[in-house]
Order: C-alpha cells, then structure tokens, then sequence
C-alpha cells in the first residue's frame, strides 16, 4: 500500500482514540443537559477540580494549607502519608458527591424553572468560583499524576502492522485504556438507567419534570445524583488527561474540545456524544493530515467547530439530538 | 419625593417619545454627561485612564454590540473575541494603509468590515438556535483567531505576529501611540461610547428593534406577524458586529496599543462581555453598562482592597478573586436573575414613590 | 452611571499613594493561569534574592529595596493595570516576564523613561540599544537561543548538517514564531531541512503534530514551548520514541515541571539556558541563613534550586548590579529609573563580580553598551537527568552565530525606527 494511505489510517485510529477522550468529557455535558436542561459550563472546571482532589489524596497533601499557613503562622504541607490509587479515587468520588449535593442544594435548587441562559450563567460562576477554591485548596503548581496507566507505544500493535504493511502504527497505550474506560463507563451508565429504579427515574425526569414530579419521584435527588454522576465522569476525564499533560489549569480547557462533540451529536443523546466525538477526533487529525500542511498547521482548533457547524446546517438538532418541534 | 412624574407634562408626541420621558432623568442625564466630558477629561491621569476608564469604555460598547444580538435578538453568541479580533485587525490594516486617513473614519471602517463578516457568520443563525447557535459561533471565534495569526498579510509581515498601532493624530493632539495624552485617548472613546449608545438606544425602540424582540419572543410568531427572519436576524448580527467591530479597533489601538490575536482576543473574551450582558441584564442599554463597569471594577477594587489594604499574597487574592467573582454571579443570579439593570429599575420605582409608597 | 462617580472618588483616594524613597522594584508575577508553574518560580527567585540584600547587606549600597508585587495571570490588560498602578511609585525597572506585556510596554518606556529587562524574551531586536533606549534583553534572546541550539546539534553531528532534518516543534504565538526567521537563515547557511510545526494553546492535544514528526522522522527536533505544551510534547515525543537527546528546547521548556510529568520516559531531554541551574552555589548558603530559615521565603518555599526559580534570582542579581552600577556612576544612593537606565547600558557582569556574589559561573560574561543592551548571546545546554530529578549543564557557554543573528536584529530593528519615526540614540 502507497505510504499516504498508511499514514491516513494511522491518522484515523489516532483519531478515533482522540475522539473517545473527547466524548468522555462530552458525556458530563450531556447528564447533566438530559436530566435538567442546564448546559454546565464548568464541566471542564469539575475534571480540574477532581483531577486536584485526587493528586492531593494521593500524596497527602493538607487541604487550603497556604490559607491556614498564611492566618496561623503556621507551616504545615501534608499530613505524611500516601494513599493508594484505587482508595484515593474512591474518596474523590465521594467529594465529587459532596460537591453534586452543595451545588444542587446551593446553586440550582435556588435557580429551578428558570431560563436556560441564566442556569447556563451560573455554571459559569460554577466554574469561576470551583477554579478559584481548587486553586486555594491544592495551591496552583503543576503536579503529577499517576495512577499506574500504562503509557507510550503499544508494541503489539506496532509489530503486528509492521508485519502486515510494513509500517508500524502507533497507538498510545493510554488512549487504548481510556477507550476501554470509556466504554465500560458508557455500558454501565446504559445498565444503570435501564434496569435500575434511580435509572427509570432518571429517565423519567429526563423525559418530562412535570410527569416525573406526579408520580412521586423526588427531582432534587435525581438532580443530586446526575451532578454525582457528572463528577465522576469528570473524574474519570481528569485522570485520562491529566496523566497525559500533569495536573494544573489548563485541564479546565478541555471543555472547550467537547463543545463541537457535543453540537455535533447533540445535547441531549449519549449515543450521541460517542459517535460525535469519533467523528470530531477523525475529522480534526485527517484535515490536519491532508490540508493542514496546506494551510500552515494547528488547524485542529477551528476545524472542529466549522465541522460540526456544516453538520448543524443539515440537521440543525445535531446527530441524535431530539428532532425539535416548534408550537406558536 | 424628589423624583417623580406628576407635574411633568408632554403637549406633543415627539415629547412624549423621548429617551427620557421623565425631566427629572433627562436632567440626571445631562448632568452625567456634563461630568463625563467636562470635567473628567481635566482630572484623569495615566492609572485612572488605563486601567479603569478606557477598559470600560471600550467593554461598554462591545456590550452594547452583543446585548442588542443576545438581549433583544436573543441569538446566543460566543464570537464577541473573535469580531473584536477582525475590528482590531481591521483598523490596523487601514491606520497602515491610508496613513492620513482619519483615525476617527479608520474606527468606522473597521466597524463596518466586522459587520459584514458577522453578518456572514450569522447566515448558521437561521437554521441553527439556542445552544446550538451560541457553540456554532465558536467557530467563528476560532477561525478568526486562527486566520489573523496565521496569515502574515494581516500583521504586515512583521517577524513575531504581533501587530502595533502606529502614531496618528486628531486636530494635532496624539491619540494613539505611547505619547497620547490621557484625556485624548478617554474623550476619543467617550464620543463613540456616547455615540453607540445613543445609536443602540434609539435602534431597539424603533421599529427594528420591536422585530427584533419579536424574533426574540418566540420567531415563528414573529414570522407570522410579517417580520422577516432573515432581515431581522441578520440585522442584528450586523449592527451588533459593527458595535463590536468599533470596541476591537478601540481596544487595540488606543487602550493596548500592541496586540497578540490569541492572547488578547481568545475565548475568555467572548465570556467576559457575555458575563458583562447577563450581569448588567439582557435587553438594556443602561445593563451594558452597569455590566461592563462591573466586571472592570471588581476585579480592581479586589485588588487594592486584597493586597493593599490587607497585605495578603497576590496568589491568594488572585484565588479569592476567582472565588468572589463566581460566588457573585451566582448571588445575582439566585437574587435577581435580570440583572443590575432589573436592580435599577425596581430602585427607580421605589424612588418615584419614595417616601410615600401606598 | 453614578457607579462611575463612586470609583472616581475611590480612585483619588487610590492615586494619592505616598512616594517614599526606597529602591522600587516591582515585580509583575503569574502565580495563576495557564502560566502559573513557570511564574510561581520566577517570582519565588526573584523576590528571595531581593530579599537576601534587604536583609543581608541592608538593600543595595544602603538603600533598602521595595518589592511591590502585582498579579497579572500572565493576562496583557492585567500587566497594564499593574504597569500603570506601579510605575507611580518610583518603579526602577520592570521584568514582565511575558513577551506580551512585554511588547505592550516598549513603546510606553521610552514615553515614561523607565528602563524594562526581558532576559531571554520580549522583543528580540530590543537588543538594538540606539533604537530602543530603555529596553534591554541581556543576556540572550530568542533568536541566540535558537542558533545555540543548531550550534549544539552541529557540534553532536560533527559539524556538518547538510541533508539533516531539524523540526521545530512551537506555540502558535508571537513566541513560538520567533526563532523561525533566524532558523530559516541558519538552515540556508548549513543545508539543513527545517519543518515548522505549530501548535495552538493551549496545546494539550498534539497527536497530530507527533504523528507528523514520527512520518518525518527528523534527525532533531527544536521545542519552543510554553505551559502545558512542553509536558505534553516531551510526553508525545517519548511515546512515539524519539530519542530524547535529540530533542533541544529553549530556556522557556526545560524546567522541572516540564518534565516530571513523563517519568523515567523524559530522561536525556536537553534544554538551552542563559543561566546556571541547581542549587550548589555559595549563594544558597546565605539564601538558607537570611531568608529561608529567618521565614521570609517568598510564596511556598519549596521552589529553590529549580531551573526558573535561578532565573529568577539571576534577573534580580542582574538588576540589582546594575542598580549598583548605577549609584557609583551618579554618586547617589537613591536613583531614579534615568540612572537606572544608565547603569543598565554601563552594567559589566564578570566572572570574577559573580563569584564575590556567590554565584560562580551563574551566567556566561558579557558587557552592555550603547548600541547593544543584549550582551554577547550566549547560552549552555542543559540536559535533564530523570533518576535525580535535577537539570545539569552539559557544555560550557555556547555564542550564537552573531553573522546570522545581528543582520536580523538590525533589519528588524532598522524597520521599526522606520515605521515608528525614532530617532538615533546613541549618535
């Protein structure tokens, strides 16, 4: 086979690994937009957030000590022990619980029938005030994370297409992970809302607040437990990116690589987000390959969103996004 | 008490018309902008100007632009970086272009330029709605960032990308350029401030504004009214870009002077002025305002009240900062969801009545 | 509206701050934003030297040193707000640290007189003194930075680079554009293959760019990165397996938190700097006895040693003797910034002043003058070892190829007096 075709295909599979991390950070957005029509912005800020939390559990690391070091006098850093992986993230879930419960009963429970704008505002200040408190809790130096992912090339892969084309391809291991992370996560998220009760009511919410409120379900617990669900989502996010690049602000930026996904598959579809965020990650990095030369390069930003804009205009609710009927 | 309409009497229509129906308002009016141009030009120096009132002049203005789009078209838009980018663009390639051309008409033109391509990018609007719309022109803020730093004829060629306002003169006083004077780069956005608003104030009580908030309310109504959606639409996106195309060639050239497209105009621009609408409050030329004033301020008297007064580290403050500012939204927001303008009005109200409310 | 006439009144209130007579060096950090790991150190740096002569040898020549610190989340409408609110107080010089703030300010010093020091960043043909009067970047630059770096790459291929292939591998900015001028001149001069490669901030996602880099298998690759762009391009690059010591950054990729993050897969990872690094010098002693100990670390305290925080105490050691410079040359202790300005063009940095200081061989020798406020552009390379977690000198002080890089100043420097009418200042 001619080498460009090669590397095309070694373009795509990146890409679609690419858009598996894409859609992992889409997912949060699209919980959350379902079950109570908020878009949150600070989905990217929560992975940040979460990401912080759990590198602090991990190395033991005293929570708002530059605040208690700076009103004391005092000089404490860390309580002096480490936590295992599997045990820290346990109690991160947790405190992404906590969070879900504060912003509901805080933030959202405050804001309940308003229009979609403001509860969209909110997040933002969501966002905002999240980023401020993970920066005085954890201190805003860059940190590492790791949790025992596998990282670098993956040899099978390599030999095996080295052996059939005579190139070998490369995949990064962690995206393979993260591709098997996020579809474990999407099967169970699909369990849990098909053969669970929390999963009917959350469905139900989803469908219709009015109908789901009637027959005795409570909204502000399903709302506290999508936000949980959310949180642990972001997470997971958070671990995948944040074991690529270090752990620091411009985790928060990731968001803005979901917002296309999200266009793309529509707002209110899981399904949705996965195969948006395939056809974003192979969109972005074929153009790239075929006429980012062109065009000098670092095109993948803009392109996303132009891509996901042609796909609108066609079908202006996105791929599997409710169609949207309009009533005078 | 003070404040009050008895007594105050229209004998014609076109009084009765006026921006500011009430004397005691129009007054007030007058009076603050007496202040602004007569007096703050003779006491303003390089801090006031640079720091505080030139930021809000030129944000006032962007946020007049978007809240004409966002507040009375309610077309959600996160392009404002991008078209405050294709102003400031726009108004250097003419400063360097037509040297003698007036700095006055150069801010225009560049106006005029950002309408036309906002236009353009509004066309998705009339498909696309909502959310949708609002991440759609994404793609603009993107593509416009991406285009003004990647191709050279934009910068001039120049070795780093950065583009820098030359020196131009208005009746021979400096007003961009390191050697401008205070008062001449304030009263220079003053005027357009004073202008845009006056523009954007008598826009949305007019006839296209009604279409406007006709298509806001609900746009297949509106259609069926007989208000064209491709005009009003449009429209909106053009004269909202034009007023954000005049705020990016201000911001550049009179308050920065030099500029780096992905640093000074990147997306955490296009929120700031949305921020500014939505704290000020969605359809209200006096919200533009209040927004943008808070939104420069808060973060300023933070500042000075975090470090000077209190002495703590500049990180921590920055922290709190954050923290302040996202706690304030939300307060607002849970407290009055319309914005600092809705606060006004209900302040208004009670005032009239003041002290005798029943 | 009546908001404005309360701030009014706050201002006045803000403005009439008091003028006092210290040595006033404010110091524009980033302790948040996407820039904050880099800025934390520099700040750390820059404040603990300060410190160290407030508290060692009672300020500089007597006078004690004032340090007001501003926050600018590396954000250029920030820097102003800070530029503007500090320059009152009898600021000395300023260090932005930002090659944005930095272009923003060039034009207003020479309209306020304060003289600005960008070492290793900033405009690069500021090196030209006569046409930029109150702008220095000495020691080295951008474009010294990328010709130290081919010098290195000359050096390990045996002087002879015909038919190789560099790559670079750079933030989409006005930072990441600079070097590819002088890359391009350079090339033409040796033969060798140069690829640009840019990438967008904040430039957490690079797969494309490697995928490109692994399909061009270039002999080298050149990284001008900044925040988590460095992290996760050295973490690509020991993905797809490209040797690490062939991968050459500038000074502003090669610090601990560049690297830390990819592990034991970053080790042999090179990076140019106009700096020593490490914390074995005779300075640290004093460090340790006047500042750490006596609890007056700036920030955390847990930065000392790592690459950018000594280029933070380098740039304070920098403008402290030329503030020094300064007080003999105008035979007074209080100095306004004009005779700052004159100690900088006069400042001399030589072996033998920077072992009294107890920074021995901290940074190559060179001397400014009138018509260059860059010094001699050089700089060493420094290579990361990922088992000690410490950045070594490998080479000696390396110059640039001054043939390539001085015409480019020239004409660069040449078209802005042009467009900008500046007359001649040193004539």
């Amino acid at each position: 086979m001619p080498d460009q075709v090669l590397f095309a295909m070694e373009v795509t599979l990146n890409g679609l690994m690419a858009g598996v991390l894409y859609a992992l950070v889409a997912l949060g957005f699209v919980l959350i937009f379902k079950a109570s029509g908020i878009f949150n912005f600070a989905q990217g800020v929560m992975a940040l957030f979460a990401a912080m939390t759990l590198v602090g559990i991990m190395e033991g690391q005293v929570p708002f000590s530059h605040l208690i070091n700076a009103t004391f006098g005092t000089d404490i850093h860390h309580f002096g022990w480490q936590v295992p992986a599997l045990l820290a993230i346990v109690l991160t879930t947790g405190v992404m619980v906590v969070l879900a419960w504060c912003v509901q009963r805080f933030v959202m429970g405050h804001l309940v029938n308003q229009e979609p704008i403001i509860l969209f505002m909110a997040t933002i200040g969501l966002a905002y005030f999240l980023e401020g408190v993970s920066d005085l809790m954890w201190g805003s130096e860059i940190r590492t994370l790791d949790v025992g992912l596998p990282q670098g090339i993956n040899e099978t892969i390599d030999a095996f297409t080295y052996d059939l084309f005579g190139y070998g391809f490369f995949i990064d291991n962690l995206d393979i992970v993260a591709s098997v992370i996020a579809a474990l996560l999407v099967a169970g998220l699909v369990v849990f809302a098909q053969y669970t009760k929390q999963g009917r009511a959350m469905r139900a919410v989803a469908d219709d607040h009015q109908a789901a409120l009637s027959v005795g379900i409570s909204l502000n617990f399903i709302w506290v437990l999508v936000w949980s669900i959310a949180g642990f989502v972001a997470l997971v996010a958070g671990i995948m990116w944040g074991t690529k690049s270090g752990v620091q602000f411009s985790l928060s930026l990731i968001a803005l690589k979901a917002l296309p996904v999200l266009m793309l598959g529509g707002f209110t579809s899981i399904p949705g987000a996965i195969v948006g965020g395939l056809i974003i990650g192979v969109g972005e990095k074929l153009f790239e390959f075929l006429l980012g030369g062109l065009m000098g390069g670092a095109t993948e930003n803009w392109f996303a969103y132009v891509l996901a804009l042609l796909f609108l205009l066609v079908r202006p609710q996105g791929l599997f996004g409710e169609k949207i009927i309009e009533r005078v | 008490m003070f404040y009050r309409e008895a007594g105050d009497f229209k004998t014609s229509y076109r009084a009765d018309s006026q921006t500011f129906p009430i004397r005691f308002d129009r007054y007030r009016y007058y009076v603050v902008l007496a202040i602004a141009f007569l007096v703050v030009p003779f006491i303003i120096n390089d801090y006031w100007a640079n720091a505080i009132l030139l930021p809000f002049l030129i944000y006032a203005i962007a946020a007049i632009g978007l809240n004409i789009l966002v507040g009375y078209c309610g077309q959600l838009s996160l392009g404002t970086g991008g078209f405050m980018a294709m102003g400031a663009y726009a108004c250097y390639k003419f400063m360097t272009a037509f040297p003698d051309l007036s700095m006055f008409i150069n801010v225009i033109l560049a106006g005029v330029v950002t309408a036309i391509v906002g236009m353009l990018f509004g066309l998705p609007s009339l498909r696309i709605k909502g959310f949708y719309l609002a991440v759609a022109t994404l793609a603009a803020q993107f593509f416009l960032v991406w285009l003004f730093n990647r191709v050279p004829w934009f910068y001039n060629y120049s070795a780093s990308g950065q583009i820098n306002a030359p020196q131009r003169t208005m009746f021979g006083v400096e007003i961009t350029g390191p050697l401008a004077p205070a008062w001449a780069t304030y009263l220079f956005c003053l005027v357009f401030l004073t202008l845009s608003a006056l523009i954007a104030r008598n826009l949305t009580r007019g006839s296209v504004g009604r279409k406007w908030m006709a298509i806001r309310d609900m746009d297949i109504a509106a259609e069926i009214i007989g208000v064209n959606p491709l005009r009003a639409k449009l429209s909106a996106f053009a004269v909202s870009s034009f007023f954000v195309g005049i705020s990016g060639a201000l911001f550049f050239a009179l308050y920065l002077g030099a500029v780096e497209v992905g640093e000074a105009f990147n997306i955490q621009k296009s929120f700031l002025i949305l921020f500014m609408v939505i704290i000020g409050g969605l359809g209200s030329v006096f919200g533009s305002f209040a927004g943008a004033a808070f939104m420069v301020l808060l973060p300023v008297a933070l500042k000075v009240v975090g470090v000077d007064l209190l002495g703590w580290p500049t990180d921590t403050v920055a922290h709190f900062q954050l923290v302040i500012v996202g706690a304030l939204i939300i307060i607002f927001l849970i407290a009055e969801p319309h914005g600092l303008a809705q606060l006004w009005r209900l302040a208004k109200e009670k005032l009239r009545l003041w002290p005798f409310p029943y | 509206m009546t908001k404005k006439l309360t701030t009014l009144a706050l201002g006045v209130m803000l403005a009439a701050g008091p003028a006092m007579a210290d040595l006033v060096f404010p110091s524009l950090s980033y302790r948040t934003g996407p820039y904050a790991a880099g800025g934390i150190q520099f700040a750390d740096g820059y404040a603990d030297y300060l410190t160290l002569l407030n508290e060692r040898d009672g300020g500089i020549g007597g006078e004690k040193i004032r340090m007001p610190e501003c926050e600018t989340a590396y954000n250029t409408e920030k820097g102003v707000e800070c530029y503007e609110s500090t320059k009152g107080e009898g600021a000395l010089v300023y260090q932005p640290l930002s090659t944005g703030i930095a272009y923003q300010l060039i034009p207003k010093m020479n309209v306020d007189k304060i003289p600005m020091l960008t070492s290793g960043l900033g405009r690069t043909s500021s090196k030209n003194g006569d046409v930029f009067p109150y702008v220095f970047n000495f020691p080295a630059n951008y474009w010294d930075g990328a010709s130290v770096i081919v010098k290195h790459i000359l050096d390990q291929e045996g002087g002879d680079l015909n038919g190789k292939k560099i790559a670079l591998v750079h933030h989409n900015s006005a930072y990441g554009k600079e070097p590819i001028r002088t890359l391009e001149a350079l090339s033409e001069k040796h033969g060798f293959d140069l690829t640009t490669i840019p990438v967008d901030h904040p430039g957490q996602e690079q797969k494309s760019q490697w995928l490109q880099v692994r399909r061009e298998r270039p002999d080298y690759v050149i990284l001008y990165g900044w925040g988590v762009m460095t992290p996760v391009a050295v973490q690509e690059a020991a993905n797809i397996r490209f040797p690490m010591d062939k991968m050459i950054g500038i000074w502003w990729s090669g610090s601990e938190n560049d690297v830390l993050s990819a592990g034991a897969a970053a080790d042999g990872y090179k990076a140019v700097a106009f700096h020593n690094v490490g914390s074995d010098f005779p300075i640290y002693d004093d460090l340790k006895e006047y500042v750490y100990d006596a609890g007056k670390a700036a920030g955390n305290g847990d930065q000392h040693g790592t690459t950018i925080y000594s280029r933070g105490l380098y740039a304070a050691m920098l403008v402290a003797e030329a503030a020094r410079t300064a007080q003999e040359m105008h035979d007074t202790k209080a100095i306004n910034a004009q005779q700052m300005r004159d100690g900088m063009e006069a400042l001399e940095i030589t072996e033998e002043r920077m072992t009294e200081l107890g920074m021995p061989k901290f940074g190559p020798e060179f001397k400014v003058t009138c018509r260059n406020h860059g010094g001699e552009g050089y700089a060493a390379v420094t290579q990361w070892d990922a088992k000690a977690k410490q950045w070594t000198l490998i080479t000696d002080f390396i110059q640039s190829d001054q043939d390539i890089v001085q015409p480019l100043i020239e004409e660069d420097s040449a078209a802005y007096a042009a467009e900008n009418n500046i007359p001649s200042h040193c004539d």
